[in-house]
C-alpha cells in the first residue's frame, strides 16, 4: 500500500539533503513509519532474519577473504591457517560456515510461511519470484563456498554437481569443461569459484532490495490474507515490528551462538577435514543438508523415461523442482490466500511439508533399496502438490467464511477453533 | 516518444533506418564483447599443455592394476591374467547396457566388444572417472570392492563396471571412457 508520506525533515540540514537526497525520507517511509497489518505473527520474522545473516555472511566472509589462499595447493593449508593461527580466525570461519546453516534454516521457515498464508498470491506474484531468484542465487553462492576449504566434500561435491551439466545432450560435455576451464575439477575451477562465490552475495543484496521494494507496494500479506482496508488495520513499523522482529532476531542468535560455539561442526561432515584427493573418492558423497531435498529428488530417478536416460531425468526433475516455483502464483487457483480459511488445503501442505522434510533424511541415506522407493514418492507428491493438488483444491475447496477486516479477526475473535487450526 | 513519423507513403524514414543500423552495430558490439569474457573460462593453454603423460608399465604384474593421473583424472591401467581376457571377450553385446565402445583410438560407434576397448588383449586401460557423475570407481587397489562383474564398482551411486570396463548395472550411462593412449616400446604407454 503506498503511503503518504509523513517525514517532516525538522533541522536545516535534513531539509538541505532532503531536497537533494531525499534518502531519510525513505528510510523513514520504509522502516519506520511504514503501515504493517496488526496481526503479523512470528513467521513473519524471518525476513527481518534473513537480513541479519546476509550482512553476517557478507562481514565474516569479507573477514577470511584476507586470510584465504584460492590455489589447490594452499587452499586447504590456508583454511587451516584460519583454523588455528588467525586471531578469531576458527570465530569467524565457524560463524560464516554455521551462518550459512542458519540462512537456510531461516528461508525455508519463510518460503512455508509464504506457501501458507498465500504470499504469493495477486498481488504479490513479484515478490514471490524475486524471492526465488534469491533462493537460486543463495544455492548457487553456498554450493561454491562449500568449495573453497578444498577438502574432499569440496571437491567431490564440486565434481559431482558440475557433472550433471553433461546430461545436457550433444553440449552437455562442452558445459563442463566451460565450467571447471580444464579436463577436471581443479586450480581453474577453484579460482572462479572463489571469484564468483564472492560476486554472488553482493547480487543476492541486489535482489533482497528489489524483494522489499517489490514489498512496499502492495504491503505485507498477513496470517489472515485480507487486505487491508482502513488504516485501523495497521500499525506503525517503528516501534511495533522493529521490536517484535528484534526479539526474533536475538532469540534465532541464540540458536546460531549454540551451534558456533558448542558443536560449530555438527552440520558439516567430517570428510571435508581431509584434503581434497582427485584419485579417491569417498565412499559416500553427501551434500551440505540444505541440499539434501534436491539431491534426494536427482539420485530418485533410477529409470529411463522414453529417451531420456535416467540420469538426464534425474537432472530434469531437480532443477524442475526449483523452476515450478516460479509458477506458482498461477498454478494456486483459490481465491482465498491464507490456508487458515482453508481446512483440505491445511492437510495437504501438511503432507508437503512431511515430504519435504523425508526427501532431505532420504537424500543423506545411500541411494538404495526403500530409500529409493521412498524418495520416489516424495517426489511424486512434491510435484503433485503443485501441479495436480494446489490447482484442483482451488476449484474443489470450500473455504471457511473469512473475517471482513484484519480488526475484525483481532478484535472479535468470534471463532476460536478457526484461529486455532491456523497452527501459529 | 513519436519522432519516427511515417512518410506519407507508409515507408520507413531515414531515421527509423538509423535506429535499426545503431541498435545492431551495440547488439554485434555487445556480443563481441562478450565473447572473449565466456571464452577465458575454456581450458587455457598451460592447462592443455599438460595433455600426455608416459607410464612406464613394466612393473605392474599379471592381475595388478594401477592408477595414474591423466589431465587431473585417474586412469586405470589393469593387466588382466589369462582368464579374465576371456571372460571379458565371451561377454556377448546383448548382455551389454552401453553397446558403444567409447575408445578414443578407434572410431565412433563401434561395437564395444572387447577387442574394440584395447590394444592389447592383456591390457585394459580405461579413464576412472564413473559416466554417471563422476566418482572413482573402486577395483583397482587391492582388497577393493570389483563389483558384481568382477572390474570396477562405483560406490557412490552403485554402477558396476566389467573387465572391460563396461558399464553392466547401475545407473551410469556409458561404458568408461577408453583414453587415446598408444604403445611406445612394449613396456612404455604415452596416454594423450
Amino acid at each position: 500500500m503506498s503511503h503518504e508520506s509523513t517525514y517532516r525533515p525538522g533541522s536545516f540540514v535534513e531539509r538541505w539533503l532532503d531536497k537533494r537526497l531525499p534518502l531519510v525520507r525513505l528510510a523513514h517511509d520504509s522502516f519506520v513509519d511504514f503501515p504493517t497489518p496488526k496481526n503479523l505473527n512470528y513467521w513473519w520474522t524471518f525476513g527481518g532474519i534473513l537480513s541479519i545473516f546476509l550482512v553476517i555472511q557478507i562481514i565474516t566472509g569479507v573477514v577470511l577473504a584476507m586470510h584465504y589462499t584460492p590455489h589447490v595447493t594452499m587452499a586447504f593449508d590456508s583454511v587451516e591457517h584460519i583454523m588455528r593461527d588467525v586471531n578469531y580466525g576458527w570465530l569467524m570461519r565457524y560463524m560464516h560456515s554455521n551462518g550459512a546453516s542458519m540462512f537456510f534454516i531461516a528461508v525455508y521457515v519463510h518460503m512455508f510461511r509464504g506457501l501458507y498464508y498465500g504470499s504469493y498470491k495477486e498481488p504479490r506474484e513479484m515478490l514471490w519470484i524475486l524471492g526465488v531468484v534469491i533462493f537460486v542465487l543463495m544455492m548457487a553462492t553456498a554450493f561454491m563456498g562449500y568449495v573453497l576449504p578444498w577438502g574432499q566434500m569440496s571437491f567431490w561435491g564440486a565434481t559431482v554437481i558440475t557433472n550433471l551439466f553433461s546430461a545436457v545432450p550433444v553440449i552437455g560435455d562442452s558445459i563442463v569443461q566451460l565450467l571447471w576451464g580444464g579436463p577436471s575439477v581443479d586450480n581453474p575451477t577453484l579460482n572462479r569459484f572463489y571469484s564468483l562465490h564472492y560476486l554472488l552475495p553482493f547480487a543476492i543484496f541486489g535482489v533482497v532490495i528489489l524483494h522489499i521494494w517489490a514489498l512496499h507496494i502492495p504491503g505485507n500479506n498477513n496470517p489472515t490474507g485480507v487486505e487491508v482496508k482502513t488504516k485501523k488495520d495497521t500499525l506503525p513499523f517503528h516501534p511495533y515490528y522493529t521490536v517484535k522482529d528484534g526479539f526474533a532476531i536475538v532469540a534465532f542468535l541464540v540458536l546460531f551462538a549454540a551451534f558456533v560455539f558448542f558443536n560449530p561442526d555438527a552440520l558439516g561432515h567430517p570428510d571435508n577435514y581431509k584434503e581434497a584427493n582427485p584419485l579417491s573418492t569417498p565412499a559416500h558423497i553427501v551434500p551440505e543438508w540444505y541440499f539434501l531435498p534436491f539431491y534426494a529428488m536427482l539420485r530418485a530417478i533410477t529409470f529411463d523415461f522414453f529417451f531420456i536416460s535416467s540420469k538426464l531425468g534425474g537432472v530434469i526433475v531437480m532443477f524442475s523442482s526449483i523452476i515450478v516455483l516460479f509458477f506458482l502464483p498461477w498454478l494456486d487457483t483459490s481465491k482465498v490466500r491464507s490456508m487458515r480459511y482453508r481446512p483440505v488445503s491445511q492437510l495437504w501442505f501438511l503432507i508437503f511439508v512431511v515430504a519435504s522434510v523425508a526427501l532431505g533424511y532420504l537424500g543423506g541415506k545411500p541411494a538404495e533399496g526403500t530409500y529409493v522407493v521412498l524418495a520416489q514418492i516424495a517426489t511424486a507428491y512434491y510435484f503433485a502438490f503443485f501441479l495436480i493438488i494446489l490447482p484442483l483444491l482451488g476449484l474443489l475447496e470450500k473455504p471457511k467464511p473469512l473475517p471482513k477486516s484484519i480488526s475484525e479477526s483481532v478484535l472479535k475473535k468470534p471463532d476460536l477453533s478457526s484461529a486455532n487450526a491456523a497452527s501459529e | 516518444m513519436n519522432a519516427t513519423t511515417e512518410t506519407k507513403d507508409g515507408e520507413p524514414t531515414r531515421r527509423d533506418f538509423i535506429h535499426l543500423l545503431a541498435s545492431s552495430a551495440v547488439a554485434v558490439g555487445a556480443a563481441g564483447a562478450v565473447w572473449p569474457l565466456v571464452a577465458q573460462m575454456n581450458p587455457d593453454a598451460s592447462v592443455l599443455a599438460l595433455s600426455t603423460k608416459e607410464v612406464d608399465i613394466s612393473a605392474i604384474a599379471v592381475g595388478q592394476a594401477i592408477k595414474v593421473i591423466w589431465q587431473g583424472k585417474p586412469v586405470f591401467i589393469r593387466h588382466r591374467t589369462p582368464e579374465e581376457v576371456v571372460e571379458a571377450e565371451k561377454t556377448p553385446l546383448s548382455a551389454l547396457k552401453d553397446d558403444e565402445a567409447r575408445n578414443a583410438n578407434i572410431g565412433d560407434k563401434a561395437a564395444a566388444d572387447d577387442s574394440n576397448r584395447r590394444l592389447k588383449p592383456e591390457w585394459m586401460i580405461v579413464v576412472g572417472v564413473c559416466t554417471h557423475l563422476g566418482c572413482v570407481p573402486l577395483g583397482t587397489d587391492r582388497g577393493e570392492s570389483r563389483g558384481d562383474f568382477n572390474g570396477w564398482f562405483c560406490p557412490c551411486h552403485g554402477s558396476h563396471y566389467d573387465l572391460a570396463g563396461r558399464i553392466r548395472k547401475g545407473p551410469a550411462p556409458e561404458n568408461l571412457k577408453v583414453p587415446p593412449y598408444a604403445f611406445v616400446t612394449d613396456t612404455v604407454i604415452k596416454i594423450g
